[in-house]
């Protein structure tokens, strides 16, 4: 018996106990602290899957912890659409009605939120939804976090120079990657993101269903595999993916390819890409072009248990959550040289960084020659997220990051 | 027999946290300026840091201004040099920010044209603030430590192997500087722990390697 409570136990058996006693420990001084998050949804999206866990797992570790949801109209979500393009990059314009929507949609958020959000000791923001109810707590005198979970490195100037002037208000800011980050007059912490391994995403499943999976889509389980999921959209390239298939395929006949995403139907340029895929694989019945619904996960987490490799081709990536899940289900990855891939992918230990159709096919082929490389990379790049990837060392960083917003910018920080 | 009192060892762990600082370099010259003024938590972070981060068992490289000249410039010459500096032989951050600038001084030197990094593969300066807690765990002989060995952390590794050479007195770390004190039958046990090379290994292996020194020694298998 370890004394742990039932959900940090079951994380406690994957990660093993020494990471969950750390929690405690790293925990103990914040007990009864009270803590928000706000974001805009409750579901879907990567950030609620993630706060869907945070919440109850900094509540467990006694952090008295809420999570708060700004809403508002159809003008206020095409304008956070907008920011939410324009913060990737892309040159969008945004109607004066449309800020002045978003700035209501702050403003009465702000004021249901009074009372727990002036009582609360640490408040965390994520993203550009809800980043201007700030400015509606001029005399706070709690800690306030802006937690961005999008790759703002190129941002659309317009849109960051209006985000910025709600977002120098905070007291620090957090971001996934130092490339992500943009300058701001305050602490600029890095943590991250991570991937769940309790979620029906990641789960372990019985060989039954994924035969079942594999059946109901006509893979055959005899031959070799590989699988890219991710949603069609260029910047992921499952055309250059299709192009390595049929390299590689002259070497490893019988070779299949399962390309696999959801959220086409209501995103004109996702089904102009689908139809561009479509017509590249030509009707050859070993290329699968799947479309899943959103909430696909256990189908999802059977493909990439199917595969016997998972390949993300990106040309632009975030942080690249598919890979780090392909890699927590024992696959080599090859991944596109881009973005968080390149933290997870390492080549020879947890897959191969590739740059061109090419490079993706000549991998291809090298693992499918040496299966026993295969099997030493999965299962290295496993251990590899354990160690880093899953949300109990997002967790950790979260607990860590409060002491570092409480205690000033002091390099060490040493706790009685 | 000779009877030591001493203090226990008190077991302590911790966390590390990154921060930007939003120094970024594209090539030598611009690293080296940036080495000069930047906080020497960075230079901190991008020695030590790795080992708290993600990272492999066998790095090709041991600190991050190794792996970047290597990468992102290519120059393996200069990436050797600087991966073989041992940051737990400085005494001080600055002795070992100096020992930095020489190396690159030196490579900038015989060059003209200093290679470029492209946008996307620049250098980032990252500090780290560190979080040290007490878990509560005193160990008051040599022999429990086998036994509260494998129920440490991660972060009590880092900091009794990793960050103690730079606290502690002729760079040891706190295992060995703690049985020093508990007399001379632990020689052999610390020649053991001073076998482990830090820059190998990953944490979960460093804390295999010291547990497999202890067991070792405490079932007089410890080779003289």
């Amino acid at each position: 018996m370890n004394g742990f409570s039932t959900m940090l136990a079951q994380y406690a058996e994957i990660t093993g106990q020494d990471v969950v006693g750390h929690l405690y420990q790293l925990a103990a001084p914040l007990k009864g602290m009270r803590l928000v998050h706000i974001n805009s949804t409750r579901l879907g999206g990567g950030v609620a899957e993630i706060l869907h866990k945070m919440v109850p797992l900094m509540n467990e570790l006694g952090i008295e912890t809420h999570w708060e949801v700004i809403s508002g109209g159809q003008d206020f979500y095409e304008c956070t659409k907008a920011f939410h393009n324009g913060m990737q990059g892309r040159q969008v314009s945004i109607p004066d009605f449309h800020f002045k929507a978003y700035e209501s949609a702050n403003a009465e958020a702000a004021e249901n939120l009074r009372g727990i959000l002036e009582e609360a000791d640490i408040v965390i923001v994520h993203d550009p939804q809800p980043a201007a109810l700030i400015r509606h707590y001029p005399r706070r005198k709690n800690k306030w976090l802006w937690r961005c979970h999008i790759d703002a490195s190129h941002p659309s100037r317009a849109v960051w120079k209006y985000l910025y002037e709600h977002v120098r208000h905070y007291d620090a800011s957090v971001f996934s990657l130092a490339a992500f980050a943009r300058r701001l007059p305050h602490s600029i912490y890095l943590i991250p993101p991570s991937i769940d391994p309790l979620h029906e995403k990641n789960v372990d499943l019985e060989l039954e269903e994924v035969a079942e999976v594999r059946a109901r889509f006509g893979i055959d389980p005899e031959r070799p595999t590989v699988v890219q999921i991710s949603r069609y959209d260029r910047f992921k390239d499952p055309v250059g993916v299709i192009e390595a298939y049929r390299m590689a395929k002259r070497f490893v006949p019988g070779i299949q390819l399962v390309l696999a995403g959801g959220g086409a139907s209501d995103d004109p340029e996702g089904e102009a890409v689908l139809e561009e895929v479509r017509r590249a694989a030509d009707h050859d019945p070993d290329i699968h072009v799947l479309l899943l619904p959103p909430d696909a996960h256990r189908t999802i987490n059977a493909l990439q248990r199917a595969a016997d490799i998972v390949i993300q081709k990106s040309v632009k990536e975030g942080f690249g959550l598919t890979v780090t899940e392909g890699m927590w289900k024992e696959k080599p990855v090859i991944g596109g040289d881009t973005g968080g891939i390149r933290i997870q992918v390492i080549d020879h230990h947890t897959g191969f960084l590739v740059n061109t159709p090419e490079g993706a096919a000549l991998r291809i082929r090298y693992l499918f020659h040496k299966p026993e490389e295969m099997r030493r990379i999965g299962a290295k790049a496993k251990a590899f997220v354990r160690e880093n990837f899953l949300i109990t060392r997002h967790l950790r960083e979260y607990l860590t990051m409060i002491f570092g917003i409480l205690h000033g910018q002091r390099d060490r920080i040493e706790l009685s | 027999m000779e009877t030591i009192q001493t203090d226990p060892f008190a077991i302590k762990d911790c966390a590390l946290i990154a921060i930007a600082t939003g120094e970024k370099a594209r090539n030598l010259r611009e690293l080296r300026e940036i080495i000069e003024r930047i906080d020497p938590a960075s230079i901190y972070y991008h020695f030590w840091g790795g080992l708290l981060r993600p990272r492999f068992d066998d790095p090709e490289y041991h600190n991050d201004f190794a792996i970047w000249v290597y990468r992102s410039l290519h120059n393996k010459a200069l990436a050797e040099r600087l991966a073989v500096i041992d940051p737990a032989a400085f005494d001080t951050i600055e002795n070992l920010r100096a020992e930095l600038l020489d190396i690159m001084e030196d490579a900038l030197y015989q060059t003209d044209t200093p290679a470029w990094a492209e946008r996307d593969r620049q250098f980032e300066f990252i500090r780290s603030q560190i979080v040290v807690f007490n878990p509560n765990v005193q160990v008051t002989d040599a022999a429990m430590l086998t036994r509260v060995l494998p129920t440490i952390s991660l972060g009590s590794i880092f900091f009794h192997f990793i960050d103690a050479r730079q606290r502690n007195r002729n760079h040891l770390d706190d295992f060995r500087f703690w049985l020093r004190s508990q007399g001379d039958s632990y020689e052999p046990l610390c020649d053991a722990i001073a076998r482990i090379d830090p820059y190998f290994s990953s944490l979960s292996d460093l804390r295999m390697e010291l547990l497999k020194s202890f067991v070792s020694h405490f079932s007089g298998e410890q080779r003289p």
